[in-house]
């Protein structure tokens, strides 16, 4: 071994390393990211780059499919900023950020009318405006879209936007480390370009994390390749606190056949649009367990339901639930589903428009991460700020459909407008040399390691572990027993061996997602096992209940050397004019309404 | 299901050389040609490079050339292929990086030259559903260059500095057509963005997995308002004498108004 | 630009969805249009005539070189816009571009490299841009057309219908289509605009004129390719017909 690493060291020495300098750096080029880039650089006074580990527009945000909440009123007049916010608050079940989800609701819709300023074509209304379609728990017709692709316009919009303004974007850049100066305050970001395997230095005065989720712990899931929590789990390590991971939430309908595809989503549009859900009597069970809300109820009763369904025996061939939309006319489902449509006829050989197909839950979002301020996405390490999936309090224990596409925007530029205004004031920090080289031995030695673990299959078998102990259905004794099983393989983490060179090496590049998602899912873990009840997406069978003392508790995370402190924390009291929304057990909007017509009537 | 082997023949090398090596995978129903490569990846070779992110044919990553046509890794079915030998070989318009993985970064250059969407007045529009058809038809890209691998100016002539290829033009006709856009992309058409270089030929619909007619409904109808301005005399004369008038419609190409 | 050493070999797959190798359809492509041109030539540069009592090929209709006085090559005056025509066609474009210039002859396949290739850029390609001018002289000769089918119905002692009658109108109406599914005629009624629905007043928001032309024409323009073919073997089929009987070879069939 200590050949190799003199000979890494000496590697490192001979390379001189490609620098730059950025008033305000984002990692990521999701749709959070790209928001934050053109509010950073809107002043025009300031450098700054986007650094993404992907090519420009690929990131997951295009997977959204549903829509973007936002209370246009467009199709439901009476919708407004304070039903959307009863509703987050309420599907969150209360430990939500009071104020994140009172500035989300208040700014959404100027967020979309930007776009479609800046060429978003969102699907019209007869009246010629902005369509809004119904969505899970959502009290009126609020998700703006195009078809089942509304992800797909929000990123090309952005991105659009992006390359048209004085932005540098640095495509396929791995980011491995933050770097901070010795008070602990950003400083910059270390990372190589994926394909030669050369190394980079920033430098920078801000840095916003914008790099998504980690969906990709887990065996199913809707998430793409990039959700591996890169920017949560470097963050974590140089000192940022992070907040309810142990909400992860499960989208009610992936796809289950085939295994190729198990897992890749199936729009809540579907049910949006009148899918109804089947188990193998086909009894419209949803009726069962939400009959108010039925199909269209949240996503962690749905999710949970489809599993009970199965475990009393009444579940399809490959362990899942019947969705059926081919009631509805084919050139309707045809026209706002055209993503389904196709998905389904060219990987599954399924006409959605002729019969039913089978789902079952995926994991799909999750709701914890980075804890940050609702004014301007600061998190507690000067310097570094976070938007979008991976920072933490707008969705609480549970997130709406169509929720995070409105996040993205309205943080994206909160981050990147609170990035700009901190980068102007402060001063560049000194990064420290001897940190550099440290880095770049790290990030070389699986290279260097003759024999060692393949990392795909360290992968794998993490994946497995936090399905089976860290996934819908959670027990004290099981989350124990898979804190043991990451342990285990956090120690072969440390032996990951890679073949082959520096350039586009996917297995190199492999070693990192590993190291980041094993880090979290030991913090998904340690914050399950510490909330002793069921709540929202956290579904304890030992504590089954949701207890109204733990509702005014978050549980704030914080890594101490090697070691990781959870910590209950309180949740922010609203004020009252807020407190007073939920008095009634109506959303504002519905109650408006209901008193107007005089007669209770449930609006939708 | 008996354990069935197809034979993959994967291109490996990079700008220096390379070939192609096979590789035996298990076949399972439903298997695409991404699903063989990361099984590929997984047990013979880790460092095999291939882009892909979502694998849901949604962000446009793994274009590649199986069997000899530009496809979606992630899309093609194997068992479309069942009894044949699979050569996957990276997309041939695009400089090679390594293995599967090409250097698609001309196309976000030359997107940046587009003249971007220019609204009279910031939204909310009043625009209808029938008169945004066309240009949700556009917006279906997933921006997987396949049309540019395809399109023989830049494949086989090498014209990347002559045409932005067909994706571009369907940015750009997304933008040109929008019922608000107040810009003139003619003379950038004709000028800088090549238009004149494509002879219609189609590949580009042949080969879009997101079944854009590209030829059809946006390249031609570009290449009719570049022929507006610059092959119609008569049309020139009309727009001398025309002024727009009593019209919500922006005044953008002049034979508009 | 650098490529991978070796090429992929330019071999179709023989997968499900494409049965036939990739140069099958340019090569039948070539060979049908070279020979439509030989005829053509054949029929306008050594014949002299193309009246059948009522019937008049459609090759020499309208007959604008006899009203010019002329005595030979009576077809070269009219005939030339109908070639122009679909000469600029973008559907033919399209198939001569593969069949004769092998520019792309398939897809993804390597092609013949000019030193410099242009594409539509220089002429002579670059007039294809004046196919509007060739549509509208399209549409004239296309009215001839339909006045030579209706007389195609009225023989010396009336009303009748012939073979060669029917051939007229299934001729006339396969060129209707062709004509009015052109992609410049698709532009002129309303491809050129951006709005369809953007009119003050109380018609705002009212679909127009411009646009229920514009998606008919759009629903006939998917089939312009259908057309094209169509019409042009029925000009054929007409013109061969006209020229057997001037010849005395077959004789017109009275159907009722």
């Amino acid at each position: 071994m200590p050949s190799h690493q003199a000979s890494i060291a000496s590697q490192v020495n001979a390379e001189t390393i490609e620098q730059h300098q950025y008033d305000v750096i984002i990692v990521g080029a999701g749709g959070a990211g790209l928001r934050a880039a053109i509010a950073a650089s809107e002043a025009g006074q300031q450098k700054v780059a986007v650094v993404t580990k992907s090519l420009l527009g690929k990131a997951h945000t295009v997977m959204a499919e549903g829509g973007v909440a936002a209370s246009l009123g467009n199709v439901d007049a009476d919708d407004s900023w304070d039903t959307h916010f009863y509703d987050t608050m309420k599907s969150g079940h209360f430990i939500n950020n009071y104020r994140v989800a009172e500035v989300f609701a208040k700014e959404v819709p100027d967020r979309v009318l930007e776009l479609e300023t800046w060429g978003a074509v969102f699907d019209r209304t007869p009246a010629g405006k902005i369509m809004q379609r119904p969505f899970g728990a959502h009290s009126f017709r609020r998700l703006a879209h195009i078809g089942d692709r509304t992800g797909k316009e929000l990123i090309r919009t952005l991105q659009y936007k992006v390359i048209h303004q004085a932005v540098d974007v640095y495509q396929e850049v791995t980011s491995t480390a933050l770097l901070v100066d010795a008070q602990g305050r950003i400083a910059g970001i270390f990372g190589y370009y994926r394909e030669d395997g050369r190394f980079v230095l920033f430098r920078a005065k801000a840095v916003v994390l914008a790099t998504g989720g980690w969906g990709k712990a887990y065996k199913v899931t809707s998430n793409s390749w990039e959700s591996t929590g890169d920017g949560a789990a470097m963050g974590f390590r140089i000192g940022a606190e992070l907040m309810d991971m142990e909400m992860v939430q499960f989208h009610p309908t992936g796809m289950v056949w085939p295994p190729g595809v198990r897992g890749l989503l199936v729009t809540e549009g579907v049910r949006g649009e009148g899918g109804l859900l089947y188990n193998s009597k086909h009894e419209r069970f949803m009726l069962r367990y939400d009959p108010v809300l039925q199909e269209l109820s949240s996503r962690d009763v749905v999710a949970r339901s489809i599993y009970k369904e199965n475990q009393a025996g009444r579940g399809t061939p490959h362990g899942g639930a019947w969705l059926d939309i081919s009631y509805k006319p084919a050139a309707y489902v045809k026209a706002k589903l055209p993503g389904m449509y196709e998905q389904f006829r060219s990987l599954a050989d399924v006409d959605i428009t002729r019969e039913p197909f089978e789902v079952a839950p995926t994991v799909h979002y999750t709701m914890g991460g980075v804890r940050v301020d609702p004014e301007t996405c600061a998190t507690n390490v000067e310097g570094l700020f976070a938007a979008g999936e991976v920072a933490c309090g707008l969705h609480g224990a549970n997130r709406l459909g169509g929720n995070s596409l409105g996040d993205i925007l309205v943080f994206g530029r909160r981050a990147g407008a609170g990035a700009r205004a901190y980068a102007a004031e402060t001063a560049w920090k000194e990064i420290d040399p001897s940190a550099v080289e440290r880095e770049a031995e790290r990030v070389l030695a699986p290279l260097a390691r003759e024999d060692g673990e393949q990392p795909y299959h360290l992968m794998a078998d993490l994946q497995e572990v936090m399905t089976t102990y860290g996934g819908m259905v959670r027990s004290q004794e099981g989350l124990e027993t898979g804190l043991a099983r990451l342990q285990e393989l956090e120690d072969r983490a440390g032996r990951m061996a890679v073949k082959g060179t520096r350039a586009y090496n996917p297995g190199w590049h492999t070693v990192f997602d590993v190291e980041s998602m094993l880090l979290l899912g030991k913090s998904i873990m340690l914050g399950a096992l510490a909330r002793k009840e069921s709540r929202g997406a956290h579904w304890r069978i030992d504590f089954p209940e949701e207890l109204p003392e733990m509702g005014s508790l978050n549980y704030v995370q914080r890594l101490r050397g090697e070691q990781v402190v959870v910590e209950p924390t309180p949740v922010p009291k609203m004020p009252a004019e807020l407190a007073r929304l939920f008095e009634d057990d109506r959303a504002p909007g519905v109650r408006r309404r209901a008193e107007r017509s005089g007669e209770g009537r449930e609006g939708r | 299901m008996s354990e069935e082997i197809i034979i993959l023949s994967v291109f490996r090398g990079d700008q220096s050389g390379g070939q192609e090596q096979a590789y035996r995978v298990p076949l399972e129903t439903g298997m695409v040609v991404l699903d063989a490569l990361h099984y590929i990846q997984a047990e013979y070779a880790p460092d095999l490079a291939v882009r892909w992110n979502c694998k849901a044919a949604h962000c446009g990553s793994c274009g590649a050339e199986i069997n000899g046509m530009p496809k979606l890794l992630c899309k093609t079915r194997l068992d479309e292929y069942v009894g044949q030998v699979v050569h996957v070989r990276p997309m041939h318009a695009f400089p090679l990086i390594r293995d599967l993985v090409t250097d698609v970064s001309w196309n976000y250059r030359v997107a940046k030259e587009i003249p971007p969407f220019q609204p009279a007045t910031p939204a909310p529009f009043v625009m209808y559903q029938r008169d945004v058809d066309r240009i949700q038809e556009f917006h279906r890209c997933i921006e997987c260059f396949l049309c540019q691998d395809t399109c023989h100016v830049l494949r086989e002539h090498g014209g990347h500095d002559q045409y932005f290829g067909p994706r571009m033009m369907t940015k750009i006709a997304e933008w040109e057509m929008h019922p608000m856009d107040t810009a003139n992309r003619s003379a950038f058409l004709k000028d800088v963005a090549g238009i004149p270089m494509c002879d219609v030929t189609r590949c580009c619909v042949e080969v879009c997995p997101e079944n854009i007619v590209i030829t059809d409904n946006a390249i031609i109808p570009l290449k009719e308002r570049v022929a507006d301005i610059y092959w119609d005399p008569i049309q020139a004369l009309f727009r001398k004498f025309r002024r727009p008038a009593g019209s919500l419609e922006p005044t953008k190409s002049p034979v508009d108004g | 630009m650098a490529q991978p050493a070796q090429q992929a070999d330019p071999v179709r797959p023989r997968a499900s969805r494409r049965a036939r190798p990739y140069w099958v359809e340019p090569t039948l492509t070539a060979v049908v249009f070279g020979l439509f041109v030989l005829y053509s030539l054949w029929e306008t540069l050594f014949h002299h005539n193309g009246v059948y009592g009522n019937y008049i090929s459609p090759f020499f209709s309208p007959q604008l070189g006899r009203w010019l006085g002329m005595k030979d090559f009576i077809a070269i005056p009219v005939v030339w816009a109908p070639f122009l025509f679909r000469a600029t066609c973008y559907y033919y474009r399209k198939e001569y571009n593969r069949a004769w210039f092998w520019h792309p002859a398939g897809c993804a396949v390597s092609e013949p490299k000019p030193r410099k290739y242009t594409g539509e850029s220089r002429f002579p390609f670059s007039w294809s841009n004046l196919h509007r001018y060739f549509w509208y002289v399209a549409v004239i000769v296309l009215l001839f057309l339909w006045k030579d089918t209706i007389q195609a119905f009225i023989f010396p002692n009336g009303f009748a219908v012939n073979v060669g009658s029917l051939l007229f109108l299934l001729n006339a109406v396969l060129l209707t289509f062709y004509t009015f599914s052109c992609h410049a005629f698709r532009h002129i009624v309303g491809g050129r605009k951006n709005c369809y629905s953007c009119t003050l007043g109380p018609n705002a928001g009212k679909p127009t004129g411009s646009y229920r032309l514009w998606t008919l024409v759009s629903r006939w323009n998917q089939r312009h390719g259908s057309w094209a073919w169509a019409s042009l073997f029925s000009v054929w089929a007409v013109d061969v017909y006209v020229r057997l009987l001037i010849l005395h070879v077959i004789q017109d069939v009275r159907l009722f």
